[in-house]
C-alpha cells in the first residue's frame, strides 16, 4: 500500500460548515493506534472515497466504545464511555455508523440501545456488499482470482450477531478458490483476543489460542487468511509468525483485499 | 379394587415426595435475583425449534440424532404413562382407547420407540464405558457424577425393558379379538415366545415394574443431573432471545452513572437509608433465577467445555463446571439462607471456593459454549457477572486489565495513546 497523506473528513469540521455527512466511520482504538490495523483504516477510507461516500470520522473526539472494559467486568466505566459517546453522537445528529471492528459494531448495535443510543449500525462488510451490489465498486484487477483464500469468522460478527454470509459473499467476488477451515461459521474457533484477553497474560495452559487457530488455517493450505476484525488480525499475524509461515500465508482484512482490487 | 387402592396410595406418596422436593427448590429460586420474561410468542417458536425440534443437538449429527430419538421417544411414551396412571386410579383397562385410530398410532409409535430408546441407551452406556470420550472425562467430573449418569441410563434401560415386557405379555395374555392398540415390536416378541400360563401374571408384573420405576425415577431426577429431563424444555423456553453478543445492562449502574454525569445530582447528599445493592455475582444468591434454572437443567454433557478455546488450550476454565458449581453452591448455602435470612454466611463463596479467579479471567467471551449448548444455557453472561463483582466491589483484576481500565479512563483507549494522536493513521507516511 502506498504511503500517501490521506484526506479524511472530520465530523466536527463538517458540522462547522453546516454539512451532515451520511455516515460516521467509527475507526475504533485498534484502527487508530495499532500499526497493522491502521492500514485497514486507510484502505477503508480509500474505498469510501472511491465510491463517493459522504462520511466523516470523529478524529480526536473518538474514544473507546467500552467493549473490552464491559467484558472485563467494569460496567461503571463502560457506561460512562457509552453515555458520553451517545450524548456526543446525538449532539452531532449522527444517524448511520459504520465500523470495521466487530467489537465496536456489537457494542453499538446491540448494547447501546439499552442506554438510549439508537443508531443504524453497519459493519464495514455490510456497507461493502451494498456498494458492490449498487455497482459503486468496480474491480479493475482480479488480483486474487486464483488465490486460495480462507475466512476466519470473528466471534462478534458470527456467533454474537449471526453474520456469516456477507464476508463470504465478498470473498467469493474476489476469488474462485475460497476454502473453509474445519471449524467455521458458528463452529469457528475464537482467535483468543476477545473478552479483554488482549490486554492480559493468558492463564496457565499448554497452548495459546491463536496457535490452535492458526493450525486450522495451515490445514487448509490457504495462501491468504482473510478476517474482518482487527483483534483477529493481530492474533492471526502472531500465529503466522509463531509457525514461521510468513512466506506461505498472507493475512488481510477483507477491506484490504477489496481496496487492492479496485 | 385392591389394585386401585394400592396404586392410589403409591401415587399419593410419589406426588407427596415430589411436591416436597419442588417446594424446596422453589424456596431456593426465591433467593435469586429477578429476571424478567416477556415475548411469549417468540419463546414458544424457539421452544418448538430448539427443544422439540432438537435443532442444536444436531450440531453433532450422529450422537445428536441418537439423543433426538430418545427425546422424541420419551414424548410419545409419556402418553402411555399417563394412561397407566388413569388406569391405575380408575381401575379401567386402556382408558385412552376412546382415541380410536390415534390410539393405535400413538401406542404403535410408543412400542417402536421403546425398542429404539432401549438400543440407544445400550449404545450410550457402552460408549460411556468403553470409548474414551474426552468431554466425559473433565477434571470437574467426580466418581459421583459418573455414577449419576450410569444410574439414570440404567433406570431408562429398565423402563424400556419393562414397557416392552408389559406390551408383550399384554398381547400374549389377551384374546386377539379383544386387543386394544397396536404394538408392532411387542407382537413380534409375543409371537416368538408363544403363549403360556403365566402370561397374565407376567403382564401384571411388568405393568407394576414400569409404573413403579416411573414413580421412583421422577423422584430421583430432581436430585440428579438428569433433572434435565424435566427442565430442559422449559429452560429453552425461558432462554434469551437477544443476540449472543449482548450483555445485559446493569440498570443500577446506569442510575449511578447518570447521577454522576449530571452536575445537579453529582454532589447531592445520598439518602442514608439506602442499602447499596451488590454489583455482580459473588455467591449463589447473587445470580438471577434464570442462571439457577440453567444450572439445574444442565446434564453435564460437556459440549460447552469441548468447544471452549480456553479449555482446549489447557486452561482451567470449563463452562460446564460453572453450572455444576452454581448448583452445588446453592445446595450448600441455600438452606442456611432460607433458615437464617439473607445475611447468612458460611465464610465461603462461589467466586473464591468454587469457580476461581483463574477460571473467571480465562474466558474470551467468544460464546462458543452458549452456541453449542443444546438447551441454550448462557455461560458467558454469568462469567461476566462474576467479573463485575470482582472489579466493581473488590477492585480485583489481572494487572494488564487494570492498566487498560486506567488508560480508558485517562486517554479513552485501552492503551496509553493520546486522543490527540487518533488521526495519525491518516497522516503517517511510513506505515
Amino acid at each position: 500500500m502506498e504511503n500517501t497523506y490521506l484526506e479524511v473528513p472530520v465530523l466536527s469540521e463538517c458540522i462547522a460548515k453546516a454539512h451532515h455527512p451520511e455516515y460516521l466511520f467509527w475507526v475504533g482504538c485498534l484502527g487508530s493506534f495499532d500499526d497493522r490495523a491502521k492500514k485497514i483504516s486507510r484502505a477503508f477510507c480509500k474505498i469510501l472515497s472511491y465510491a463517493h461516500i459522504d462520511y466523516a470520522v470523529l478524529g480526536k473526539e473518538e474514544t473507546c466504545c467500552g467493549d473490552p472494559v464491559r467484558r472485563a467486568g467494569n460496567e461503571m466505566l463502560f457506561q460512562m464511555q457509552a453515555l458520553t459517546i451517545i450524548e456526543m453522537l446525538k449532539m452531532y445528529e449522527v444517524k448511520k455508523i459504520v465500523t470495521f471492528c466487530p467489537h465496536c459494531f456489537n457494542t453499538f448495535k446491540v448494547e447501546y440501545p439499552d442506554l438510549g443510543g439508537e443508531f443504524e449500525v453497519l459493519h464495514a462488510t455490510d456497507l461493502l456488499k451494498q456498494l458492490l451490489d449498487d455497482g459503486k465498486l468496480k474491480f479493475s484487477q482480479q488480483v486474487f482470482i486464483k488465490k486460495n483464500i480462507t475466512f476466519h469468522d470473528p466471534c462478534y460478527l458470527g456467533r454474537a450477531n449471526d453474520m456469516y454470509d456477507t464476508s463470504r459473499y465478498l470473498i467469493d467476488k474476489l476469488t474462485e478458490n475460497r476454502t473453509e477451515m474445519k471449524r467455521c461459521k458458528s463452529f469457528a474457533l475464537c482467535c483468543g483476543a476477545g473478552g479483554a484477553q488482549m490486554f492480559k497474560e493468558a492463564e496457565k495452559g499448554d497452548k495459546e489460542v491463536f496457535i490452535e487457530r492458526i493450525e486450522d488455517v495451515i490445514e487448509t493450505n490457504a495462501e491468504i487468511v482473510a478476517s474482518a476484525c482487527p483483534y483477529c488480525m493481530m492474533m492471526l499475524t502472531d500465529g503466522i509468525k509463531y509457525k514461521n509461515k510468513e512466506e506461505e500465508i498472507a493475512n488481510y482484512d477483507i477491506i484490504e483485499l477489496i481496496a487492492m482490487s479496485l | 379394587m385392591v389394585k386401585q387402592i394400592v396404586f392410589s396410595i403409591l401415587l399419593l406418596i410419589t406426588l407427596g415426595i415430589f411436591i416436597y422436593t419442588t417446594r424446596q427448590i422453589i424456596a431456593l429460586f426465591k433467593l435469586c435475583k429477578p429476571f424478567p420474561i416477556s415475548d411469549f410468542g417468540k419463546r414458544f417458536v424457539m421452544m418448538l425449534k430448539v427443544a422439540l425440534g432438537q435443532s442444536k443437538i444436531f450440531r453433532k449429527p450422529v450422537i445428536g440424532f441418537m439423543h433426538a430419538l430418545v427425546f422424541w421417544g420419551f414424548c410419545v411414551i409419556c402418553i402411555g404413562s399417563i394412561e397407566m396412571v388413569i388406569d391405575g386410579v380408575s381401575n379401567i383397562e386402556k382408558s385412552l382407547s376412546f382415541l380410536g385410530i390415534f390410539y393405535n398410532i400413538i401406542f404403535a409409535s410408543s412400542d417402536i420407540f421403546a425398542a429404539i430408546v432401549l438400543i440407544m441407551i445400550v449404545l450410550f452406556i457402552g460408549r460411556r464405558a468403553f470409548l474414551k470420550i474426552k468431554r466425559f472425562n473433565g477434571l470437574e467430573l467426580s466418581h459421583k457424577n459418573h455414577m449419576d449418569a450410569y444410574i439414570a441410563l440404567t433406570m431408562i434401560l429398565l423402563l424400556m425393558v419393562s414397557l416392552l415386557g408389559m406390551n408383550t405379555f399384554y398381547i400374549s395374555s389377551t384374546n386377539p379379538s379383544e386387543l386394544t392398540g397396536y404394538y408392532p415390536i411387542s407382537s413380534y416378541f409375543s409371537s416368538i415366545i408363544g403363549r403360556g400360563e403365566g402370561d397374565s401374571m407376567l403382564y401384571q408384573f411388568f405393568w407394576w415394574m414400569h409404573i413403579l420405576l416411573i414413580f421412583i425415577f421422577a423422584n430421583m431426577l430432581p436430585y440428579s443431573k438428569h433433572f434435565h429431563v424435566f427442565l430442559s424444555v422449559p429452560n429453552v423456553f425461558l432462554s434469551r432471545l437477544e443476540p449472543l453478543g449482548k450483555l445485559y445492562n446493569m440498570d443500577n449502574v446506569t442510575r449511578e452513572v447518570k447521577m454522576m454525569m449530571n452536575p445537579e445530582t453529582a454532589y447531592a447528599p445520598t439518602d442514608g437509608n439506602e442499602i447499596p445493592e451488590r454489583f455482580g455475582v459473588k455467591d449463589a444468591e447473587d445470580v438471577n433465577w434464570k442462571n439457577y434454572f440453567d444450572a439445574l437443567s444442565c446434564t453435564q454433557c460437556g459440549r460447552c467445555t469441548a468447544v471452549c478455546p480456553a479449555n482446549m488450550t489447557g486452561k482451567k476454565l470449563s463452562p460446564r463446571k460453572l453450572m455444576m458449581d452454581l448448583r452445588a453452591r446453592m445446595n450448600e448455602k441455600g438452606p442456611g439462607l432460607i433458615k437464617n435470612g439473607k445475611d447468612f454466611t458460611d465464610n465461603k463463596s462461589l467466586n473464591k471456593d468454587y469457580f476461581s479467579y483463574e477460571e473467571i479471567w480465562a474466558c474470551t467471551t467468544c460464546n462458543a459454549c452458549a452456541m453449542e449448548c443444546p438447551i441454550n444455557i448462557n455461560h458467558p453472561s454469568l462469567i461476566v457477572d462474576l467479573r463485575r463483582y470482582m472489579v466493581m466491589e473488590e477492585g480485583e483484576a489481572p494487572s494488564g486489565i487494570k492498566a487498560a481500565f486506567t488508560n480508558v479512563e485517562n486517554n479513552g483507549a485501552p492503551w496509553q495513546f493520546s486522543p490527540e494522536d487518533r488521526l495519525l493513521w491518516a497522516k503517517e507516511i511510513n506505515l
